[in-house]
């Protein structure tokens, strides 16, 4: 259909099927040169070495074998032992926790904002914006300091009954819970309040000039209108969530080994590259999946992400 | 929803706190005077005083910022002209050249980090170069920072209004008169969000950097996490502190910054 209409005009500009390929090379082509070489090749090599075997010094080397998939499923030297599929089921879970919190928090937060007379939104959107860009290290490593079992709030859990003394809040799964809501929670805010901005809120006032009451105006009139930053917000929290290796790693303990730690003790210790590829290439065709049945069980309506 | 009630004050006034939690305590004891971390001990500076006499924290803060710099530059550069060329041109390939630009977007860092780490090595096997050091985290940074310049970019290009430029034309300006004295001055607050968002992903990365340096080049999030791993110093907090100090300035400066292009830019 394309081929046959070869000229058009656009932007006040007549150009045949051949200058446009010539302005594209010129301008997108070293841009993607430069992803297609150091990112895609990259990724299918990954593939690649997942295949491939580990040599005595932790080269990569053939034979080409199924044995580190074999291996990730549970069959080892040692009988099977489901460790690593229960690694993928615990960062799965953590993932999808972690997003179900940060929405339960980020919706009153961002319809929060956007209730906001006009001269503090600013204010209170600037005090998202700060922990956003603050480094994720710092605000994680912090909680190893507040859950510390001298500081107060420590002790004000164990006053609570929340907690007994002599069990420490740190390393736990508990830790890392708490670290990865207050980290990713304004990723979800951001995206999310975006779409609070831009509500047509007279539906609302008609679905409630129509006798709803407040929970059905909101599931019905009002939730359905944000739900594009939402889509965005629980993409921008799912998958840095399930292949977080950082905040596991500060504050849980070697009872809670998640994706990303399995896959950087693969690299760095063992130097099992081979292994270690079969992991991350498991790993991303779970995100992968996992996107796919989320974009059609939304209804294909996460478009555009940014 | 539209209303500030009660209940909606409490929890985000917790939230709030919650998300600051982490960031108060990292300052207050960057005072602490207990030299290894533990119980508030009294009130003192010279956590500061001795930052600027430790030469690793000094090397790691000018990597820190050459990384950041370098490539921003080049992925705004190459960044820019990618979206700029999406939004304009067809060519062959186009569709799953756009879903390769969602990449970093959708993929963990992690998987990243460890795809170009193993690259590198093979790259290094054959060719004796890629030695891992400041050059490959800078191409590793400028790798995930192009696509999210070009993103930002091209919906800033979508908004734009195809008049202006045919007016342009039609008053006999050739192509590139018309793209340096029309489209480029209509697509800076685009070029400048992207190359902002560029920089902070950068200086906040830290797993991509971990895996892709090389003995010599850490940067202030690698230092951290090393000395973390060795148990938290009064230092180390009062590192942190000036880091989120530049951090708030840097949004700070940043909400200002934008403020004049508001009506220029939608979204």
């Amino acid at each position: 259909m394309a081929n046959k209409q070869k000229d058009e005009v656009q932007f006040g500009e007549q150009l045949t099927s051949r200058g446009q390929f010539l302005r594209s090379a010129l301008t997108s082509g070293p841009g993607i040169f430069w992803v297609v070489f150091f990112l895609l090749v990259p990724l299918v090599s990954i593939a690649v070495i997942s295949f491939l075997s580990r040599g005595m010094y932790g080269e990569i080397q053939r034979p080409f074998t199924l044995e580190n998939f074999k291996r990730f499923i549970g069959f080892g030297l040692f009988g099977y032992d489901p460790l690593y599929p229960l690694i993928v089921l615990r960062s799965l879970v953590l993932g999808a926790a972690t997003t179900i919190l940060c929405v339960l928090g980020g919706l009153p937060l961002a319809f929060f904002i956007g209730a906001m007379p006009v001269r503090f939104k600013n204010m209170a959107l600037t005090l998202v914006l700060i922990p956003f860009w603050t480094n994720l290290l710092i605000r994680t490593y912090a909680w190893q300091i507040l859950l510390a079992p001298e500081n107060p709030l420590a002790k004000l859990l164990v006053l609570l009954h929340l907690s007994s003394p002599g069990e420490p809040l740190y390393p736990s799964a508990f830790a890392i819970y708490i670290g990865m809501v207050c980290d990713y929670l304004p990723f979800l805010v951001m995206p999310l309040y975006a779409s609070v901005e831009k509500i047509d809120w007279s539906i609302a006032e008609a679905a409630m000039d129509l006798g709803a009451d407040g929970w059905r105006v909101f599931w019905h009139a009002v939730l359905p209108q944000v739900v594009p930053g939402l889509v965005a917000g629980i993409i921008l929290v799912f998958i840095p969530a399930m292949g977080q290796f950082v905040i596991p790693d500060l504050l849980g303990g070697a009872k809670t080994v998640m994706l990303g730690n399995a896959i950087q003790q693969q690299f760095l210790q063992s130097r099992d590259w081979p292994f270690g590829s079969a992991i991350t290439f498991l790993a991303m065709t779970l995100v992968m999946l996992s996107l796919w049945l989320y974009a059609r069980s939304a209804g294909e309506k996460g478009g555009d992400i940014l | 929803m539209r209303r500030l009630t009660l209940p909606l004050w409490l929890i985000s006034g917790f939230l709030y706190a919650f998300m600051y939690a982490p960031i108060v305590v990292v300052i207050v004891f960057s005072f602490n005077s207990a030299r290894h971390g533990g119980p508030w001990m009294g009130f003192t500076t010279e956590w500061y005083a001795k930052l600027l006499d430790s030469p690793d924290k000094i090397t790691a803060t000018n990597n820190t910022v050459i990384l950041a710099v370098v490539s921003t530059i080049v992925s705004t550069v190459l960044g820019t002209m990618l979206g700029y060329g999406m939004s304009r041109y067809r060519f062959p390939g186009k569709r799953m050249f756009s879903w390769l630009m969602y990449i970093p977007v959708v993929i963990p860092d992690i998987v990243m980090a460890v795809a170009m780490l193993s690259f590198y090595a093979l790259l290094r096997d054959w060719l004796g170069l890629f030695q891992l050091g400041m050059t490959t985290m800078i191409i590793a940074h400028i790798t995930f920072q192009i696509p999210f310049v070009a993103i930002v970019v091209r919906s800033r290009m979508v908004g734009m209004d195809p008049a202006i430029e045919e007016a342009a034309h039609d008053l006999g300006a050739s192509t590139w008169q018309t793209f340096w004295n029309v489209t480029f001055p209509l697509m800076i607050p685009g070029v400048l969000a992207g190359a902002m968002l560029a920089i902070t992903l950068s200086l906040d990365d830290f797993v991509v950097s971990f895996f892709t340096t090389g003995p010599g080049a850490t940067t202030l999030p690698i230092l951290i996490y090393s000395s973390v791993k060795r148990g938290i110093t009064p230092d180390i907090n009062a590192l942190s502190t000036l880091i989120v100090l530049a951090s708030v300035a840097g949004v700070i400066g940043a909400t200002l910054l934008q403020r004049p292009h508001r009506q220029a830019g939608g979204g």
